[in-house]
């Protein structure tokens, strides 16, 4: 078989059509832009308890991802979770006693950081360790305590 | 391409095969089997089909590895050679594929382009004029552009004949170079290989069981059977010999010392079983 | 009972035979692969053989295959009120699973069988043996540039498979049933990572793939016995094999990769 112009336009076409799937899925499908922050600081809070909270999980302001989860540990001096999150450059102006809680997206959906902006002036800043949390909700143990509480009730109702 | 291996000399012959043995699995093909290639002759093997005159080619071109014995070409051990060395002893032989082993996605001149372009750096236009002459030769030179599928068994081996030549070699051998052939192609490829043999200085080695044709160009034959060779001397000799294995097969008799039969227990033996 | 035992030693043993010998192969193969860098023409036409002339297929297998996802990924999803997820749903499993898997089993057939039937074909009509006549390796000539362009080739298939298998979930749940466009793509974003999913999803997984399958191809080709009966069987076993080959991989890779 001798090369012919058709086979090198074909192998040409070929090669730049596998290279837009590529740069297609590199783009468009995966989040290239969640991928690219190296920028931003670096603030962390604690947790009694994270739920399912993951690196990656979105960190949202009124719904909007202003950042991601970047580490998971569990921080022995204070016995409880530490959840570092990378928050973008542009979202610098975050008032320091804002707080960081924990929700649900749906009934059974991924948990995200919810951040709910506080009134101080100072700002957060790289390192900064947020003060006010509330911990994920965990199913099992909101209906553990909601039927403790109705036993209690039904035997305080009974005793008298 | 004609130039001399270090070890050679040019009075010894071309080709010397010196005690070889070769097993197929249990089925021996050669027993101590001993033959020389004199330079500038065409030299003939002859024997019945079956008795592995493909397998001598092979052990000569260094592609299958004799159990005993040595087979030296150019005046080199063929088996004591490394691969690459083996590699530049095969571009100064040619070899006719008996199915002719044409390239077939490759028209008629590139096929025959083949080994120069695989070897030689040339000129895009001496190429050109290479594979014009050697195709002029076998006279298909307009038929350059067809595909081996478009070719007749007779113009497929005269194609595979240029390609064998292609590299000015020092050696060609041929692999039942007339089998199947009509009468014509047959008297085509005689001339041919007899002409290429006088005007290439070549040496030519021919394995065939075409007892006429081969005797009408050969210088010397040999006679292969059973795994050993059972004569050998010149056409006129050989037509000569009284030797019933020689009269059999020069005169093409059914049976003789070469049975007709597939050696095994008896028709009666069997029959009565 | 020894008859057994001896027959299962004997298949077992040429199993293994033939396993090293693959393996000799693929060394020599290797050692070769310079010879394919100084012949470029020789891949590039190859890529013509194995890619371009298997990108029909592959990319009408990749809008179908999308297209039954976003059907029933739709269909599943609605039940429990979260169709907006359908286009993470339709891209992650193509990009971890499908995509490359399927690409790989297409590539088998398609692109593998020919390639075994063409060199079993080489052999059987002597061309392997002229090539060797002629002073010419035809591991080099002929094996090395066809492993190369399997191996270029299949990433690339698998990339295009997978985003065109994309766009027809798109097509179904966007086009058809209505799913929200905005939700469809950034749901999907939010899920896929460029490193994690891309590139060893479709990149490294169709690369391992591609390597593979071809080297079974060309070795089948290779080692076929040389008769039309010979030939056939290669090609049959170049299809099972490789097919076989890319699942247990996949489930190898899969465990490696994603926890």
């Amino acid at each position: 078989m001798k090369i012919t112009r058709t086979m090198e336009v074909g192998v040409g076409l070929f090669v730049s059509l596998g290279l837009a799937a590529l740069l297609m899925l590199a783009l468009k499908v995966a989040n290239i832009s969640a991928m690219a922050v190296t920028e931003g600081y670096l603030v962390t809070a604690h947790f009694d308890n994270i739920g399912k909270l993951g690196i990656r999980s979105p960190v949202k302001m009124s719904g909007v991802v202003v950042g991601r989860v970047t580490r998971v540990d569990y921080d022995v001096d204070r016995g409880q979770a530490v959840v570092e999150m990378r928050i973008e450059k542009r979202f610098s102006h975050i008032p320091r006693d804002t707080s960081a809680s924990i929700y649900t997206a749906g009934l059974l959906g991924e948990q995200y950081l919810s951040l709910d902006p506080g009134g101080e002036e100072t700002f957060l800043k790289q390192g900064d360790d947020l003060p006010l949390t509330q911990s994920a909700v965990i199913l099992e143990r909101t209906i553990q305590q909601f039927l403790y509480s109705k036993t209690v009730q039904g035997n305080g109702k009974k005793k008298p | 391409m004609t130039s001399l291996a270090p070890s050679e000399n040019l009075n010894d012959p071309l080709v010397t095969v010196d005690g070889v043995s070769f097993s197929h699995g249990a089925r021996v093909i050669f027993d101590n089997v001993s033959l020389t290639i004199p330079r500038g002759k065409i030299t003939a093997i002859l024997g019945p089909s079956g008795t592995g005159k493909t397998t001598l080619l092979r052990l000569i071109g260094g592609q299958l590895a004799p159990s005993k014995g040595q087979v030296t070409v150019f005046g080199q051990d063929v088996q004591a050679l490394s691969v690459t060395e083996l590699y530049s002893m095969r571009k100064r032989i040619g070899m006719l594929f008996q199915s002719g082993a044409l390239l077939t996605d490759l028209d008629v001149f590139e096929n025959v382009a083949f080994p120069l372009r695989e070897h030689a750096v040339l000129p895009e236009s001496m190429i050109r004029s290479i594979v014009l002459m050697k195709l002029e030769v076998v006279g298909l030179r307009n038929a350059r552009h067809l595909y081996p599928r478009e070719l007749s068994g007779g113009m497929a081996r005269r194609v595979a004949l240029a390609r064998a030549t292609a590299l000015d070699p020092v050696m060609v051998l041929y692999d039942e170079p007339f089998a199947g052939q009509d009468p014509i192609s047959m008297g085509i490829l005689v001339r041919l290989i007899g002409e290429f043999n006088r005007a290439l200085n070549l040496t030519s080695v021919i394995v065939s069981h075409d007892v006429k044709e081969t005797a009408m160009i050969a210088d010397y034959m040999y006679l292969l059977s059973e795994g050993r060779v059972v004569a050998h001397g010149t056409p006129e000799g050989m037509r000569a010999s009284r030797e019933p294995a020689v009269t059999q097969f020069m005169e093409g008799e059914p049976d003789g010392p070469l049975p007709f039969h597939y050696p095994g227990p008896d028709y009666l033996h069997d029959l009565m079983s | 009972m020894t008859e057994l035992f001896a027959r299962i030693g004997r298949s077992s043993l040429s199993i293994f035979e033939r396993l090293g010998n693959g393996t000799l192969f693929l060394f020599q193969i290797l050692m070769g692969l310079g010879f394919g860098f100084k012949r470029p023409t020789l891949v590039l036409l190859q890529i013509w053989a194995v890619g371009v002339r298997s990108l029909s297929i592959i990319m009408v297998s990749g809008a179908f295959v999308g297209m039954v996802l976003g059907l029933q990924g739709y269909n599943t999803l609605v039940t429990y009120g979260s169709e907006e997820s359908l286009g993470a749903l339709v891209a992650l499993s193509l990009i971890r699973e499908l995509g490359p898997v399927l690409t790989a089993l297409l590539f088998a057939g398609r692109a593998g069988s020919a390639l075994t039937a063409e060199i079993g074909l080489m052999k059987a009509t002597e061309q392997l043996a002229a090539l060797e006549m002629m002073g010419v390796d035809p591991l080099q000539r002929i094996v090395v540039p066809r492993f190369i362009a399997g191996l270029f080739a299949m990433p690339l298939l698998a990339a295009i498979f997978t985003a065109i298998g994309i766009l027809g979930g798109y097509f179904c749940g966007v086009g058809l049933l209505g799913v929200d466009a905005g939700a469809f793509w950034s749901l999907m974003q939010q899920h896929i990572d460029l490193i994690d999913d891309v590139m060893q999803g479709v990149v490294i997984k169709s690369i391992a793939f591609g390597f593979v399958v071809t080297w079974i191809a060309l070795y089948e080709g290779y080692a076929s016995l040389p008769t039309s009966e010979g030939v056939s069987q290669a090609t049959t076993r170049t299809v099972v094999n490789a097919s076989l080959a890319v699942l247990a991989l996949d489930f190898v890779l899969t465990g490696l990769m994603f926890h």
